[in-house]
């Protein structure tokens, strides 16, 4: 791996662990309105003497709040906090008053998980599907194929609506969460199923697979430990390379009103309230979440690149 | 002939089994438009129950099925729930629009691109060449809906692009979304033919650049060009859904959007079945164009 895979690889990595500890590095939680700082713009942070300071407009002047580090609230542990009546909005606040910070890490969350549970509900899919496929052969395979060249045939964007359009709007976020991992682990099956429909059929003419079934192996024990090993590999590749476009795809159905619903946080969400005029041009800190969209899809690009490149073709340089 | 009629017969079978395939899928899916009506507290149930009898929801999947083939082969497309309006007339004036903003902003892409490519090929390592490169980039790493938004973004506090629901503003974000893939498409079958024994011979000949480029290059770079934009077609719809919601512009996302909403299955349908028709329609396009540009396809039929 060069030098910008591994720069991109430590990004995402801190991003990542960042979403996974939103509830320490979150000063509140991301529902929490506070309405008497409705769309506050980021708070100046300063440093007098030694102690970093939030410095609040106050009427007449400003008023100053030292920033406490490790400190332990109602709802746990958070790594900095102000004390009541100060507040600390690293990132500004929304219409409603709640704290951008907060709601971007408990965003990253659910938007960047659900990618990667998305992509692995697919691969699994794609992967049960190919085997059958590829293995039994026959009117599985004729199905199988079919079904999948008409997912294929459609534009994404219009799949992931058609199967939206089969679930519920309003039910719990866990409900309405795995129904969206549903839906796009349902979208995405058919190019892993494709890739391991391949190779299974020219694993099952291999000769050891036909040792195994001439010594009277079943064929539950042949898939599993003759063709599936070497599947596997190809279907994980398969998977690293989707996070982004599962991720987008969780982003997305959010931005479009069709994945979680307020007041949970996602980057989706997010994006929207910053798509409304007014927000663009009096709120433009509202535009965090297109940043943080823009460098994770940077660093997923960089490091697909890099692990390509050594791969085969072109010689690394740097 | 025989080739494209085939390729025709394809896509119309495509199509038709996306529509199979889509109703029998809002079939298996839990609820409908009717429960969430039963839910509501303001409506008698003996209005829900006449809406079931005159959108004929109450007949088995099967006979449904049957009857919604037979009344999209005549080109109905059933009635929305919510809108009360024939689903063709709604549907309808928006695919044109998608269609409208597709061409848009694939033609803008093209007149961008293939010229953009063509010049960074000739003079690679110019700084034309180096800024192409990193624009296009630029607009690779950047996820379409970032885009789109930047667009709206650059309208909003410029004023220089219409802000919203005009044909500028939207062509111009499908563009930008579309740029990347014709840029680099362009630039490696330029390079590809550049390299062509007869390219060679073209110079050796004494031929001057110019016809070199017009008369030898540029037609043997179009046959991938073309096959490889067909295949980016369907990415193209699915941005067009996302700047159309993000810009205004009336096509079939926004539509399809309300729909999702409301869960009107009779409109879902059709802008889905209507997407993949686009699609088709497109390919055979495609298909055409390559006919037309490659002497060999016409003689081997593929």
């Amino acid at each position: 791996m060069n030098r910008r895979g591994k720069l991109a690889l430590g990004v995402l990595s801190a991003i990542h662990a960042a979403a996974g500890f939103a509830g320490f590095l979150a000063p509140y939680e991301p529902s929490t309105q506070h309405r008497e700082h409705a769309l506050a713009a980021p708070t100046r942070i300063v440093l007098r003497g030694l102690t970093v300071t939030a410095v609040l407009p106050a009427p007449g002047g400003t008023s100053e709040f030292p920033v406490r580090w490790l400190r332990r609230t109602e709802d746990g542990w958070h790594l900095f906090t102000v004390d009541e009546p100060g507040k600390i909005f690293l990132l500004g606040t929304d219409s409603l008053g709640r704290d951008q910070w907060s709601r971007l890490l408990h965003g990253a969350r659910i938007s960047l998980f659900s990618g990667v549970l998305a992509a692995l509900l697919a691969g699994l899919i794609g992967t049960v599907l190919g085997l059958l496929a590829g293995y039994y052969s026959g009117w599985c395979d004729r199905v199988v194929t079919q079904v999948g060249d008409i997912f294929l045939a459609l534009p994404w964007l219009y799949l992931l609506l058609g199967a939206r359009a089969a679930l519920p709007l309003d039910a719990s976020p866990l409900v309405v969460l795995s129904g969206l991992l549903a839906v796009m682990g349902i979208a995405g099956w058919p190019r892993p199923a494709r890739l391991v429909r391949g190779m299974a059929l020219s694993l099952r003419e291999r000769h050891y697979v036909m040792a195994a079934r001439g010594f009277g192996a079943g064929h539950t024990y042949i898939l599993t430990r003759h063709i599936l090993p070497p599947v596997w590999p190809a279907v994980a590749e398969f998977v690293c390379l989707a996070i982004p476009q599962f991720v987008m795809a969780e982003v997305t159905l959010s931005f479009l009103g069709l994945g979680l619903s307020e007041p949970a946080a996602s980057w989706g969400t997010m994006l929207a309230a910053f798509a409304r005029l007014d927000a663009m041009t009096g709120a433009p800190w509202l535009a965090a979440p297109a940043a943080a969209l823009a460098l994770v899809s940077l660093c997923y690009r960089g490091l697909l690149s890099s692990g390509t490149r050594r791969g085969g073709g072109e010689p690394e340089r740097g | 002939m025989r080739f494209l009629l085939t390729r025709a017969l394809r896509g119309a079978g495509l199509v038709a089994a996306v529509a199979v395939l889509g109703f029998l899928m809002m079939e298996a899916a839990p609820g409908d438009f009717l429960t969430d009506l039963r839910s509501s507290p303001g409506i008698p149930t003996a209005t829900v129950e006449q809406m079931q009898r005159d959108s004929s929801l109450d007949r088995p999947v099967w006979s449904r099925l049957v009857s919604w083939i037979r009344s999209l082969l005549s080109g109905d497309l059933g009635v929305s729930l919510i809108w009360h309006r024939p689903v063709a007339d709604l549907v309808w004036p928006r695919a044109c629009n998608t269609a409208l903003l597709s061409l848009t902003g694939l033609s803008g892409a093209w007149l961008v691109g293939v010229p953009l490519a063509a010049l960074s090929a000739a003079r690679s390592g110019s700084w034309v060449s180096r800024a192409a490169s990193l624009l296009v980039s630029a607009l690779v790493a950047l996820p379409d809906l970032l885009v789109a938004l930047l667009v709206l973004l650059t309208a909003v506090s410029t004023r220089w692009i219409p802000v919203s629901g005009s044909l500028a503003g939207a062509g111009f974000a499908l563009a930008l979304i579309a740029l990347p893939a014709v840029y680099r498409h362009t630039y490696s079958s330029m390079r590809m033919a550049m390299g062509e024994p007869f390219v060679e011979s073209a110079r050796a000949h004494g031929l001057p650049p110019v016809r070199v480029w017009t008369g030898h290059i540029l037609p043997a770079a179009a046959g991938p060009l073309i096959s490889l934009l067909g295949l980016s077609f369907s990415s193209l719809l699915s941005a067009s859904l996302l700047v159309e919601v993000v810009l205004g512009w009336p096509g079939l996302g926004p539509l399809l959007l309300e729909a999702v909403a409301a869960r009107d299955q009779h409109v879902v349908l059709a802008g889905v079945v209507l997407s993949a028709g686009l699609l088709a329609a497109a390919s055979l396009l495609i298909d055409l164009l390559l006919v037309l540009c490659d002497p060999r396809i016409r003689r081997d039929g593929l």
